[in-house]
């Protein structure tokens, strides 16, 4: 008997939810926490406008337009500084107002899963700390990195589950004179923008329409504690998450799948810094290539800090091989602050990319050359000590 | 050679290697991976299908198999559990595409599990593993973000294009072409507050990090690096720890 093939394919066109299956809301176990005394659940404030979306398993989560705590990314703001800025940029410009601290620390996630040099009581330490960092200003947390956002989600589940966990953290907190603070939702920055897509596209000012894009779902986004991912029944019939895909294609770009969807690009933590053949055999064998032969996008779309890292940094050897390589690599931020007329070298800083993202640039309409000269004119302001550095005002002159 | 001894479903201890460390001290070293509170919800069993095998990265490229981590958990099967800490848990990627399992398990996380105790225990694993590494722990003991611009030197990285040494050579021109204040550093991801460093070396003080690296890296006097003496300062005011 032949395998029904399309039998199988059918029942994957769209993910039923089945209702026995639905994880228990973890809202139930904070709330009463909370009301035990045992913590203290930073709520989105009162007056902020709320956007609901959906999640795997259909439970709403809700994320709040304004008046949040940016929690930033090591490797966005150290390597990838356009990606940081382009959040910040979008947001100056929708006029949602937002506070980016000082006193917030890394989650420290991507030395975890590297070195494993530390353990379960530290690491949730380190996250309470800059939750309650965020509640004594009153700003909502949003969390910039795919893994910081993920492994926040982890410690959530463990403080949430083990009383024992909750007291050694809660023992260390007193020293720091904070109290155990858990918001109650923990956003992505990809969140908001999905959220946030339609009033995006209604500011945009350049045509998309002839962009063709690939999408990398980051792992730690949508792999970790999965039930609080957004997943959207009218994008890819809500099997895959919908962040980044749903803002690109209300961008008007033209989303193209590939079959390695969910592999993983190839970060690995340790071995991006040093053991990093592997992480370019993976990323350039298993992903570009792979989109480059199924899909021939003009731009790599993603979410996450190690992802863009890892896609853009790997093709430059695999090019040297002659590898079917060559695409530009950004975060959807990046793609839609371009969209909204944001310049690709002031706001967007795609001098820190390595792979070739000119020949984008002037698929979007946008004269790089032009741009280049004006932020080489900006920077050269700068050397000469007219002013020590630039503005939002500047990058929108 | 037959690796059967006793149970024919264990790893002998003749393949297994590692005849000079005794079985009470594997024994007790897997005890230790059973007491991490998060092993009940990291491991359900194995049907033995392989999609986690299928999912992960490090299997393609590496002689690493998330399976077989969680077999040999699945049967205690100490000796091999053993060679797997020495042998296998470091080619681990840590993306958690194996919790696809159908039956739940989390291999990722037994990984994770197994390296904190490789390290607790300084085995030559976890010291060769980190050995490269071990500026970038300190990095983020100190200063509180994990890489910093100044990190991209084209000597360490050459393989990412010339435009490595394009931001190299204008570094702090382009960090202060950067419209938001707190990223105009260069030797730190962003701005962090001197307190806010403080708070974060009492986090690792207090939770036993700070050991935990000493058993894999000697490291500087002070893991806490140029603010060190001065958070000490602070905290011994501050705390029972004087």
């Amino acid at each position: 008997m032949p395998i029904p093939v399309d039998v199988i394919l059918r029942k994957k066109e769209r993910f039923v939810r089945d209702p026995d299956r639905v994880p228990p809301d973890f809202h139930e176990e904070l709330d009463r926490l909370e009301e035990a005394g045992e913590l203290v659940v930073q709520r989105i404030p009162e007056g902020v406008e709320v956007v609901e979306v959906p999640t795997k398993y259909g439970r709403p989560k809700r994320v709040p337009k304004s008046h949040l705590w940016h929690h930033k990314s090591c490797g966005q703001c150290g390597h990838i500084p356009g990606y940081s800025t382009s959040i910040f940029w979008v947001m100056r410009k929708l006029g949602y107002d937002y506070h980016d601290p000082k006193d917030q620390t890394s989650c420290t996630a991507w030395n975890y899963y590297a070195s494993a040099t530390s353990n379960d009581a530290a690491q949730a330490a380190v996250a309470v700390r800059n939750f309650a960092a965020a509640h004594e200003t009153g700003y909502f947390p949003l969390i910039h990195c795919g893994t910081s956002y993920g492994h926040y989600k982890e410690v959530r589940a463990e403080l949430l589950e083990h009383a024992e966990l909750r007291a050694q953290v809660r023992r260390v907190l007193e020293r720091l004179g904070k109290p155990l603070v858990l918001p109650e939702e923990i956003v992505h920055y990809s969140e908001w923008f999905y959220a946030l897509r339609d009033e995006i596209a209604a500011r945009q000012v350049r045509d998309f329409s002839g962009i063709a894009v690939t999408v990398h779902p980051a792992c730690h986004y949508y792999k970790l504690v999965e039930g609080d991912a957004i997943y959207d029944p009218d994008v890819y019939g809500g099997q895959r998450t919908a962040v980044v895909t749903a803002l690109a294609e209300a961008l008007g770009a033209e989303v193209r799948t590939y079959s390695t969807w969910f592999d993983c690009c190839g970060f690995g933590f340790r071995h991006i810094l040093v053991q990093r053949d592997f992480t370019r055999s993976f990323a350039t064998l298993r992903k570009i290539e792979v989109m480059k032969e199924e899909a021939d996008p003009d731009v790599v779309l993603t979410h996450d800090t190690g992802c863009v890292t890892t896609l853009d940094k790997s093709q430059f050897a695999a090019q040297a091989h002659d590898r079917n390589v060559g695409v530009a690599v950004m975060s959807e931020a990046q793609f839609a602050a371009l969209a909204m007329g944001a310049h690709p070298f002031k706001v967007c800083q795609l001098h820190w990319h390595s792979a070739n993202y000119r020949p984008l640039l002037e698929k979007m309409g946008i004269d790089w050359e032009a741009a280049w000269a004006e932020f080489q004119e900006d920077v050269e302001r700068l050397r000469r000590g007219e002013q020590e550095y630039l503005t939002w005002e500047d990058v929108d002159a | 050679m037959s690796t059967s001894v006793v149970d024919p479903y264990l790893k002998a201890p003749e393949v297994a290697g590692y005849a000079d460390v005794s079985f009470e001290e594997k024994r007790k070293l897997f005890e230790e991976v059973k007491q991490d509170a998060r092993y009940p919800d990291y491991l359900y069993g194995c049907y033995e299908c392989g999609v986690c095998v299928a999912v992960c990265p490090s299997a393609r490229f590496y002689d690493f198999s998330p399976r077989r981590i969680a077999q040999a958990a699945a049967r205690e099967d100490v000796e091999l559990l053993y060679q797997q800490m020495q042998e296998d848990i470091w080619e681990c990627s840590q993306c958690f595409s194996c919790l696809r399992c159908p039956r739940g398990n989390n291999p990722g996380g037994i990984v994770t599990i197994m390296r904190e105790v490789a390290v607790r225990h300084g085995m030559a694993s976890a010291r060769e593993a980190l050995e490269g590494y071990s500026r970038i722990i300190y990095k983020i003991m100190s200063t509180g973000t994990q890489v910093s611009p100044d990190m991209l030197q084209p000597d360490a990285f050459p393989d990412w294009g010339p435009e490595v040494a394009d931001v190299s050579e204008h570094l702090k021109l382009w960090r202060r072409a950067l419209p938001p204040e707190t990223l105009h550093t260069t030797s730190t991801g962003w701005d962090v507050s001197d307190r806010t460093l403080l708070e974060l070396y009492v986090i690792w003080l207090e939770t036993g990090v700070l050991d935990m690296i000493r058993e894999v890296d000697e490291g500087p006097a002070d893991p806490a690096g140029p603010v060190g003496g001065r958070l000490r300062e602070e905290v011994s005011c501050r705390s029972r720890w004087t």
